[in-house]
């Protein structure tokens, strides 16, 4: 136990206190969906919306019948949703630094990583929870499942894997950002033309051709293509291994610039 | 734990261009309250974060409860409370949900957890309000939970930066008493405020920060004497009277006189000024329209002490100083 109760103060954190400590603090941003529940509707209720509003809009004219865009499309409204769903890291992370609660946790004796982890970690927990609904709604819509059902979750680590990647690019964002409405308008300023410049919604094919290279390479198109694969059979290795590359490289460029940033601006808050 | 629950020794903290902290030493006793009294940029907060960790000195030293505040961070950390200048809770939970998340993060059990909640919830008056999230929270409750979170962890070193700014009176009355409080309890405490009164009240030292650097620096009754303990506020009932009252005023007390409006102030040191200047006002035939005793504002401090005014616009942030 930390605090008074100590006679002479621990000299640093164990790495299991650390653990504990990020998973008290993904607790906690969980725990302000329950007083907030409007933040529900960001990660469960506009996925669901974008799923049904394509499919009915786009279904018929897109692929002819709704139930075969669908097949189509769930894996896609599933990537798209992820990249979404990353604003919120930044979105709360700039909240926690524009209201003090930041400053609070840095004065705490606790890991100097755990406020951003447990941030990261919450939003994983919120990402896995749209991905399940979202299959859920798509199952109920009649989605087929052609592979197995182990495939179902590998395709959910793909997309976490992802997501966790991304996250650090929403770091970024919401340490640069003036306040939480910057970080909505900057992040999803950024991904639309990311997300709708892919095989989201209309096959490859289908695209003209000197834009065909520029969405084959998008992450977004990799991830999709390997979700694809995934849940209805095609091919899996190639697009999953380009994903992972993109994920890697996403990670390496931005987690360091993010915390390098962060850092910045903690040394500059007077 | 070392005599000094706090020593910092030439502290400089630099923004660009700006030398917001400039050679600041500060010396507090184990089980003390040193009061920062400051106008708006002084320094104060700047000062507040280096010494909980939260910003890197550009040099010189400081020990916070024996431990440095560089290189001993984390030990600093276990042994201090911060309340910052603005209230730092979660907006978006609940008063004992921001508690629960301070306490589970020290260390504690649940129940423990569970418990100091209640204690601290109780001590503070925020029972009621405890299932309520925060952002419904007014001002001064907002104030309180921002202490509370801050005695989670029963920190022998208490840093509170502005506690009183912005409450009302009675508000800052019940912060006051439970800062008290905890005083009484052991607690070394570093409070920072824009209030001679309040320094005065709660202080067993002060330090006067202007620009960055220490002006002043002593014991309430020590600054007082300097300062002038009261000042007497006549105010005049119309535009014609000024001229009597300052010529009465000035022969008695030799110093400065203040005009503000209708308003002349000067120190009221001896216990019979007051009685002399109403007998002469009666005397000249000058009946003020107003006529009290009050402790000198952050301005009247500064003036006497720098002989200049405070930063222009400490001005409107003093104006409520006497509550
Ligand atoms: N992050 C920052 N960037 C640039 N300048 C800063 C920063 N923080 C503080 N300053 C400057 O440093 C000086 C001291 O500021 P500080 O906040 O410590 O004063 P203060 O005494 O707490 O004032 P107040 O009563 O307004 O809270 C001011 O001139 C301020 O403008
Ligand atoms: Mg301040």
């Amino acid at each position: 136990m930390t605090g008074s109760h100590h006679e002479t103060p621990a000299i640093r954190v164990s790495l299991l206190a650390g653990l504990q400590q990020t998973f008290t603090l993904a607790w906690r941003t969980l725990l302000q969906i329950r007083h907030n529940p409007w933040e529900l509707g960001d990660f469960s209720i506009q996925p669901v919306l974008f799923l049904l509003l394509f499919l009915f809009v786009f279904g018929g004219a897109i692929a002819g019948s709704t139930s075969d865009y669908l097949q189509f499309m769930l894996p896609g409204i599933i990537v798209m949703n992820m990249m979404f769903v990353t604003v919120y890291v930044g979105h709360g992370l700039n909240t926690d630094l524009t209201k003090g609660v930041f400053d609070r946790l840095r004065a705490l004796p606790i890991a100097r990583w755990a406020p951003l982890a447990g941030r990261i970690l919450a939003d994983l927990v919120k990402q896995a929870w749209s991905i399940l609904l979202l299959l859920a709604v798509g199952f109920l819509l009649g989605f087929r499942l052609e592979t197995w059902l182990g495939a179902v979750l590998l395709m959910g680590l793909l997309v976490l894997t992802m997501a966790l990647a991304v996250s650090w690019i929403m770091v970024l964002v919401g340490v640069v950002a003036r306040d939480p409405e910057h970080v909505q308008l900057f992040g999803f300023t950024a991904l639309f033309p990311i997300t709708f410049v892919s095989n989201v919604f209309v096959p490859l094919e289908s695209l003209p051709g000197w834009l065909q290279p520029v969405v084959a390479l998008n992450p977004v198109s990799t991830l999709t293509e390997a979700s694809r694969g995934l849940l209805l059979g095609g091919p899996v290795l190639e697009p999953a291994l380009w994903s992972m590359a993109w994920a890697a490289l996403i990670a390496a460029v931005f987690a360091p610039v993010s915390l390098w940033a962060l850092n910045r601006r903690l040394a500059r808050s007077g | 734990m070392s005599r000094h629950a706090i020593l910092a020794d030439g502290l400089v903290k630099r923004f660009g261009d700006t030398l917001a902290v400039d050679h600041v030493d500060l010396a507090v006793p184990s089980g003390t309250v040193l009061g920062v009294l400051g106008p708006n940029g002084a320094g104060k907060t700047t000062t507040v974060r280096m010494l909980t960790t939260l910003l890197q000195p550009d040099a010189g030293r400081a020990t916070v409860a024996g431990y440095d505040i560089r290189t001993q961070a984390h030990q600093v950390r276990q042994l201090i409370g911060l309340t910052g200048q603005y209230a730092s809770v979660d907006e978006k939970l609940t008063g004992r949900e921001n508690l629960l998340l301070i306490g589970r993060l020290l260390g504690l059990t649940r129940r423990q957890a569970r418990q100091r909640a209640a204690e601290l919830l109780g001590r503070f008056q925020l029972d009621e309000a405890a299932h309520k999230a925060a952002k419904a929270y007014s001002g001064g409750m907002r104030r309180r939970l921002d202490l509370a979170a801050s005695l989670v962890g029963q920190p022998r070193i208490l840093f509170l930066d502005e506690p009183t700014t912005g409450l009302d009176p009675r508000a800052r009355l019940d912060l006051w008493q439970l800062i008290q409080e905890l005083v009484r309890e052991g607690t070394t405490v570093l409070l920072t405020t824009q209030y001679l009164e309040e320094a005065d009240r709660l202080a067993d030292n002060i330090v006067v920060m202007d620009r960055g650097r220490v002006i002043a620096s002593g014991p309430p009754e020590q600054l007082k004497a300097r300062v002038g303990a009261r000042m007497l506020a006549i105010t005049a009932r119309t535009e014609a009277d000024l001229p009597a009252i300052r010529d009465i005023l000035s022969r008695m007390v030799h110093d400065r006189v203040e005009i503000e409006g209708l308003t002349i102030a000067v120190p009221a040191d001896t216990p019979d000024v007051l009685p002399t200047v109403v007998r002469q006002l009666d005397a000249a035939g000058v009946a003020p329209g107003e006529l009290m005793l009050r402790s000198p504002s952050l301005d009247e401090v500064f003036l006497s002490l720098t002989g200049h005014a405070a930063p222009e616009d400490s001005g409107e942030s003093t104006g409520g100083g006497n509550p």
